[in-house]
């Protein structure tokens, strides 16, 4: 069997992916580039990459099998992968403990970062308070307002928040933002993309850095039951919890792999963020090409969903991929669906969820209740739900 | 030879720079853009670069994100500008226009079925932000092939390697971007662009623009002396959101005039 070797030299894979930015960026992502070359099988980078993800972000993280709730379903067993348990509350710091090490050995005393839940906001920040180095953030006013406690974390770490006023005020905009910030200070800082989205190597680069959700997981799953999942469930904003958990499985037969995209208030009302679910036009956003829900002249157009972080119009190149190839299976949640499962585990297993991660608990209670009993759904926990309480308050109109 | 190119030449036999200014299509409103490019010729524009509005403009600054905004609220697309052109054209066949934008528009109609649309419109050239020479090939192709020149940006950091792989796509002019940052940045720094002019001249035949950072006569004036074609975008934009229906086009016609008497004024030391 041929192993899957993706991207190619210049990030493609297949038609998705590339480097389309400004040429001010091109002479800045060739030497991320280069130097992601340089580390990436470096003994002594990826010693201290491991060293800060064991001592500082707790890792491993463990898998935990949610029983009760799995007996509540009714059919298959229910395992989660918990990232909720990491330093700072959600899969993001993995990338970021990466990036942050890179930038440190590139000499940038800067670091920019874009987000919209916040929880890249917050572990960008957090690294950058730990190395000493400057942190400016970029989120849209529509996310400050839904995600006020990760505002206020960020503040105490030290880094900028900057509002974004422009287009759809999400993270959409926020990334704009970002980019323009790089392009004047290109110099100076480094831009942590939060997902495994941008141009080549963030895609790559992001995912490599998580993958170690998979490697943990494939090893975990080993020890608690002797065998590999049946399905792989993970949330898909940009992607990158999901390439994180699923990369290690690509090669792996009998493991599906299935993402899953926010329906918002339901595919057929438009108002969602599920472009591959609902096969959007291919285009070039953000510094490479893949799924995007735009216009008929190629506009962006908004996307809605509850959870902030799962917002964007787009998804990385590399998941546009293995569902053209067939290798992984997009599906949608919707708000509803979603809220319905963030208080399912709450209340059965003593875990607050996060909106993003609780899409793809969702899907997983669909999928085992159709599954038999002695069959197994990993879920990737991608992220805890406290910065969620405030929008769920309002849902649900409980009074804090 | 293209109308760019002509162009370029009568200048060049005159001692002369290329004044281009720079308006979004649509703003402030579809209905003004046709007369604001006839305006702008008959003030002194040698070619213009008309913008196609687009959602997520992540190469400009506000000003011209704007711009873009104003006229997506009018529903101004690629398509709308096509139009747009045509309808120039129907009175002037003389000025370039080069279309400016970004790379998904272009994408949403495909590269092959947008350059027949701009031949058809009799578009001159298309300056695409984020589409760099490696990730275009194809659509480099279907543009020359149509006698569309493609026109790419050089920046501050681009290596000289890259300045030779790039101008041996480009045609028509190549346009160097005069400082590093988005549109409407205000830091041109003049001793430093005519250096860097100048090693781009060492590598190419094709003329230079110069644009991003000049915003009055004076930084007008001081480009002009060193490259063939002035670039004033964000300060054109500007009047343009300061304006009213009613003094819209005086207002467009002053700032040309200002712009073009320092751009003839200046002494080519070229
Ligand atoms: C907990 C959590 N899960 C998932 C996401 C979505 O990002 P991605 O698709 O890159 O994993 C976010 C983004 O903010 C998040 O905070």
């Amino acid at each position: 069997m041929q192993l899957y070797d993706m991207p190619d030299a210049r990030g493609h894979f297949g038609q998705f992916g590339g480097t389309f930015v400004a040429e001010t960026l091109v002479e800045a992502l060739d030497e991320l580039r280069m130097m992601y070359e340089k580390y990436r099988h470096d003994p002594v980078f990826l010693a201290e990459f491991a060293h800060d993800l064991k001592h500082f972000v707790g890792r491993p993280s463990p898998v935990y099998h949610a029983k009760r709730w799995s007996d509540k379903v009714g059919g298959a067993q229910i395992y989660l992968k918990r990232e909720d348990l990491n330093h700072t509350g959600a899969h993001k710091i993995n990338n970021t403990v990466g990036q942050a090490l890179l930038a440190k050995r590139m000499g940038k005393p800067r670091v920019i970062a874009e987000t919209g839940a916040g929880q890249h906001g917050v572990a960008t920040a957090t690294i950058a308070a730990r190395m000493g180095l400057e942190c400016v953030v970029y989120m849209g006013s529509e996310d400050i307002k839904r995600q006020a406690p990760n505002v206020f974390r960020m503040k105490l770490l030290g880094a900028t928040v900057v509002p974004v006023e422009s287009g759809s005020k999400t993270l959409k905009d926020a990334l704009n933002e970002a980019m323009r910030d790089w392009v004047t200070n290109v110099h100076n800082t480094f831009y942590i993309i939060g997902t495994v989205a941008g141009p080549h190597p963030y895609p790559m680069m992001v995912r490599d850095f998580q993958a170690v959700i998979g490697v943990e997981a494939k090893i975990q799953m080993q020890e608690m039951v002797g065998r590999q999942p049946d399905a792989v469930v993970a949330c898909v904003g940009g992607g990158s919890n999901a390439m994180g958990i699923f990369y290690p499985y690509i090669d792996v037969p009998n493991v599906r792999l299935i993402g899953v995209e926010a329906a918002g208030h339901g595919l057929e009302t438009g108002m969602h963020a599920a472009p591959l679910t609902t096969n959007s036009p291919v285009g070039v956003l953000h510094g490479n090409r893949t799924y995007l829900m735009q216009d008929v002249d190629g506009n962006i157009i908004e996307t809605h969903s509850v959870s902030a972080g799962l917002d964007y119009p787009g998804v990385g190149p590399e998941h546009a991929w293995l569902k053209d190839i067939k290798r992984a299976e997009y599906v949608g949640i919707t708000d509803d669906e979603a809220m319905a499962a963030f208080h399912g585990l709450c209340r059965t297993e003593g875990i607050i969820p996060a909106l993003e991660s609780s899409h793809a608990l969702a899907h997983a209670e669909k999928m085992a209740k159709t599954m038999r009993k002695d069959e197994i759904i990993l879920v990737n926990l991608s992220g805890r739900g406290d910065k969620d309480i405030n929008t769920v308050a309002k849902l649900a109109n409980i009074t804090l | 030879m293209s109308r760019i190119q002509s162009t370029f030449a009568t200048l060049k036999q005159q001692g002369k720079t290329a004044l281009i200014p720079y308006i979004t299509a649509g703003d402030p409103h579809p209905k003004h853009t046709v007369d604001l490019l006839h305006t702008l010729v008959e003030n002194g524009a040698d070619m213009i670069e008309l913008g196609v509005p687009f959602s997520d403009p992540m190469a400009d600054g506000p000003v011209i994100q704007r711009a873009s905004e104003r006229a997506l609220m009018h529903k101004v697309g690629l398509t709308a500008v096509l139009e747009m052109v045509k309808t120039f054209r129907l009175t002037n066949q003389s000025t370039p226009i080069i279309l400016m934008g970004y790379a998904n528009p272009i994408e949403a109609i495909g590269p092959k079925a947008f350059a027949d649309r701009a031949k058809d419109a009799d578009v001159d050239g298309v300056i695409t932000v984020d589409y760099p020479p490696e990730e275009c090939g194809e659509f480099v192709q279907e543009l020359r092939s149509r006698d569309i020149d493609p026109i790419f940006l050089l920046s501050p950091t681009t290596e000289p390697k890259r300045v030779d792989l790039i101008v041996s796509q480009a045609s028509g002019f190549v346009y160097y971007v005069s400082l590093k940052g988005v549109t409407g940045a205000a830091n041109l720094d003049i001793v430093e662009v005519s250096a860097r002019v100048a090693a781009i001249r060492k590598k190419t035949s094709l003329p230079v623009g110069v644009g991003f950072g000049i915003r009055d006569a004076a930084t007008a004036k001081a480009t002009a002396a060193i490259a063939d074609a002035v670039v004033v975008g964000s300060r054109m934009v500007q009047v343009i959101e300061a304006s009213t229906d009613d003094n819209l086009l005086d207002n467009v016609a002053t700032l040309m005039t200002e712009l073009k008497t320092a751009v003839d004024a200046a002494t080519k030391s070229i």
